[in-house]
């Protein structure tokens, strides 16, 4: 079988940028994406930060088309019918070089994709990667419906629900615990509007989070983000959560409910909804790793597990160009080479490790078992809630003074065993 | 046999269009596709090819991003492409648009032309037509069926209520309807060609056309307006036990909507 140089399963951030590397590098590729277009099916909050990406993307991270740079993030704790906002806004991110751009991907994929077949990569879309071909234990290609391509090497990065991985045998069939279901909606806004309703200058942008009662006590949280002329609104729910619900909600309702809040209501009002999307993201954290090569094949991005879900924020992009690039890095050292053992391939796991992405995989292992304690998620913004409500209502009585307050709020909530074990857990991370 | 196709680059069905201010500029959402009933003729021709030997051409009038429809054509299997791209060509109605095409096709000599019956955009249907009417040939219009020998064709195109056969001369015209055949995906060595292969690009002057005859200037009809369409109401969920909400939406289906 006649054989190109690498196929690429996937057109996401980590699928372009190994196509853009080893395009660069005079390698032969085809990258293979079931969309319409690259970055059609891929959902994001989100935000990109700059820093962790910039040597991944050398050159051309300068014109890439990001919405707005983040200039004040906003946190909001939400009770059933009460809330507490806080805003940080910090002048060092106003100035060049901005640290983080919110993104969309349909925009930011495309343009890499464009970048991509400049480099002369074949960029296809409409086209879905069935199965891997074999010889003996070394993938040797890919099957599209009734299409073999033969293939030195194969770089899947097909996103969180790999079946490539899969396939190849490096990944366990998925369990739900693993996995967070998440739900955004796009909403259009014009451009002054967004600057004026979020206190912005012209190209500013906010991230704003929001933890609490609108996941019902169950692990996760809600985003909202300013685009340059829409809004990215989204629910990031824990599926093992979901579905040991006593009584479920489907994952679309809490979207609904969220959006209908007036913390979030003031923010998206008047907007046009333009596109609603779901997408799984995983949060098995670094044990939810697979195996990262084998014989002919390379997983990167999301395929690979790289992701880290904090509850609040989800990281993933800068994880899934680091591997990306560092993937096409060893496939093009394994083509010179002429090797592409399982042996040669395990070279991409020890760049991994010395990179951030391995690193900070490492460092937040244990974050899961800490932030999927109900508590953070029930418990504590009530006890926000009740310690401001005392603080500022005033009735016919007489108020009690201030401590008294404070403090039978802190011995209901907090100041128990519980409260403990969570301040002591919280050292994981 | 040489088959030439002509296709058309629309708006994505999905595409958002808003008209602009002045009622007769229109907004699309920079999403395409290639017109459905083109698919159609294309994979009618790489049949006929497949049959008969010869060769494949297509063509379109278009911008710079029509490329596109022409690259699907060649990822089928169509062996030439031509773009008619010319500042003079735009804004044409379908009279000026077929004017450039026909000069477009004489350029060579060909057996068989293939279009879609109408592009889904503008749903006119009057280019395929004229067309044949500018170069003097047969025009079967819908055609089901195609089956070419000996210098003729015989056809099949639905009339009321059944089908009518049809014989013609070549070289002729055909436009395709929808049944006609099941266009093939394009394989990924296809798309690999597609990207590949050079464009050959045709403007007013090499068609031997004054910018007069061309575009707006060239046009016959004139388009006053555009009206949007009228605003769907919000679906209405009717809640309740299944019995009792169906027999609810027959009720508003007969008492309110009176479409029953
Ligand atoms: C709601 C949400 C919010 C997030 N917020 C942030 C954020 O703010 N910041 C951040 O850094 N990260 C965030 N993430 C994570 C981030 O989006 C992902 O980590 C990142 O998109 C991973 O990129 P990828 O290229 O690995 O995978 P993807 O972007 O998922 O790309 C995979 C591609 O492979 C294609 N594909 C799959 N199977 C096949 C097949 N068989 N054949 C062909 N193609 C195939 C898919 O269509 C897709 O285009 C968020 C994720 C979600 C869901």
């Amino acid at each position: 079988m006649d054989k190109v140089d690498a196929i690429i399963v996937g057109g996401g951030l980590a699928g372009l940028t190994a196509a853009y590397h080893l395009a660069t590098a005079g390698r032969q590729v085809i990258l293979l994406e079931r969309g319409d277009a690259p970055g059609s099916k891929n959902v994001t909050g989100g935000r990109i930060y700059v820093d962790p990406i910039k040597d991944y993307l050398p050159g051309i991270i300068a014109e890439a088309p990001f919405e707005r740079h983040v200039v004040k993030e906003i946190i909001t704790v939400l009770d059933d019918d009460a809330s507490v906002q806080l805003e940080y806004a910090n002048d060092r991110w106003r100035s060049e070089p901005y640290m983080s751009y919110t993104v969309l991907r349909a925009t930011f994929d495309g343009w890499l994709a464009e970048k991509v077949s400049e480099k002369g990569a074949f960029v296809i879309p409409k086209k879905k990667v069935d199965d891997l071909l074999w010889e003996e234990d070394r993938v040797v290609g890919i099957k599209a419906g009734d299409e073999e391509i033969g293939a030195h090497i194969v770089i899947a990065a097909d996103g969180a629900l790999s079946f490539m991985a899969e396939k190849a045998g490096l990944r366990k069939p998925l369990e739900p615990r693993n996995y967070a279901v998440a739900i955004k909606e796009i909403y259009r806004l014009d451009e002054k509007t967004i600057d004026d309703r979020f206190g912005l200058q012209p190209g500013e942008g906010t991230a704003n989070l929001f933890v609490g009662a609108i996941t019902r006590g169950m692990f996760g949280g809600g985003f909202l983000y300013t685009n340059r002329d829409t809004l990215s609104l989204g629910i990031v729910v824990g599926i093992g959560d979901l579905i040991q619900q006593k009584d479920p909600v489907a994952a679309s309702l809490l979207m609904e409910e969220f959006a209908a809040r007036p913390e979030v209501q003031r923010w998206i009002r008047g907007g046009e909804l333009k596109e609603y999307a779901a997408h799984i993201i995983s949060e098995a954290g670094a044990g939810g790793i697979p195996k990262l090569y084998t014989g002919g094949m390379l997983v990167a991005g999301d395929a690979a597990g790289f992701s880290l879900n904090l509850g609040l924020t989800v990281r993933g992009m800068e994880f899934a160009v680091a591997s990306g690039a560092i993937a096409a890095g060893v496939a093009d050292e394994a083509l010179a080479k002429g090797d592409l053992s399982a042996a040669f391939l395990s070279r991409y796991e020890q760049k991994l490790k010395e990179s951030f992405v391995l690193s900070d995989m490492e460092t937040f292992r244990h974050a899961r078992d800490v932030l999927e304690n109900k508590r953070l998620f029930t418990v504590y913004p009530k006890f926000l809630s009740e310690l401001l409500a005392a603080l500022f209502t005033i009735g016919k009585g007489k108020k009690e003074p201030l401590y008294t307050s404070a403090k039978a709020a802190v011995r209901k909530y907090i100041l128990n065993w519980e409260g403990c074990k969570d301040l002591f857990s919280v050292r994981k991370m | 046999m040489n088959v030439v196709v002509l296709v058309k680059q629309i708006p994505d069905p999905e595409a958002l269009v808003a008209i602009g201010g002045d009622g007769v500029s229109l907004d699309i959402e920079q999403k395409f596709a290639m017109n459905l009933f083109d698919e159609f003729a294309i994979e009618e021709a790489l049949r006929i090819k497949a049959k008969h030997a010869g060769k494949v051409k297509v063509i379109t009038l278009g911008s710079r991003k029509a490329i596109e429809a022409l690259r699907t054509g060649i990822a089928m299997g169509a062996d030439e492409a031509v773009l008619l791209e010319d500042e003079a060509f735009l804004a044409g109605d379908g009279y000026a648009t077929a004017l450039v095409l026909s000069r477009a096709i004489a350029k060579e000599p060909f057996d068989i032309i293939l279009c879609g019956r109408q592009a889904i955009d503008d749903d006119r249907g009057e280019v395929g037509p004229m067309v044949a009417q500018f170069l003097g040939l047969p025009h079967v219009g819908g055609i089901l069926k195609l089956d070419v020998a000996d210098g003729r064709a015989v056809a099949e195109v639905a009339v009321e209520g059944g089908k009518e056969t049809v014989e013609v001369q070549l070289p002729a015209l055909f436009t395709a309807q929808k049944g006609l055949n099941e266009p093939r995906v394009p394989l990924i060595t296809g798309v690999m060609r597609a990207m590949k292969a050079q464009i050959a690009r045709a403007t007013a002057a090499d068609l031997g056309l004054a910018t007069a005859q061309a575009g707006r200037p060239g046009s016959k009809v004139k388009v006053v307006q555009y009206s949007p369409p009228k605003k769907k109401p919000a679906v209405q969920i009717i809640p309740g036990a299944p019995r009792e909400a169906a027999i609810e939406a027959v009720r508003i289906l007969m008492d309110v909507e009176r479409v029953l």
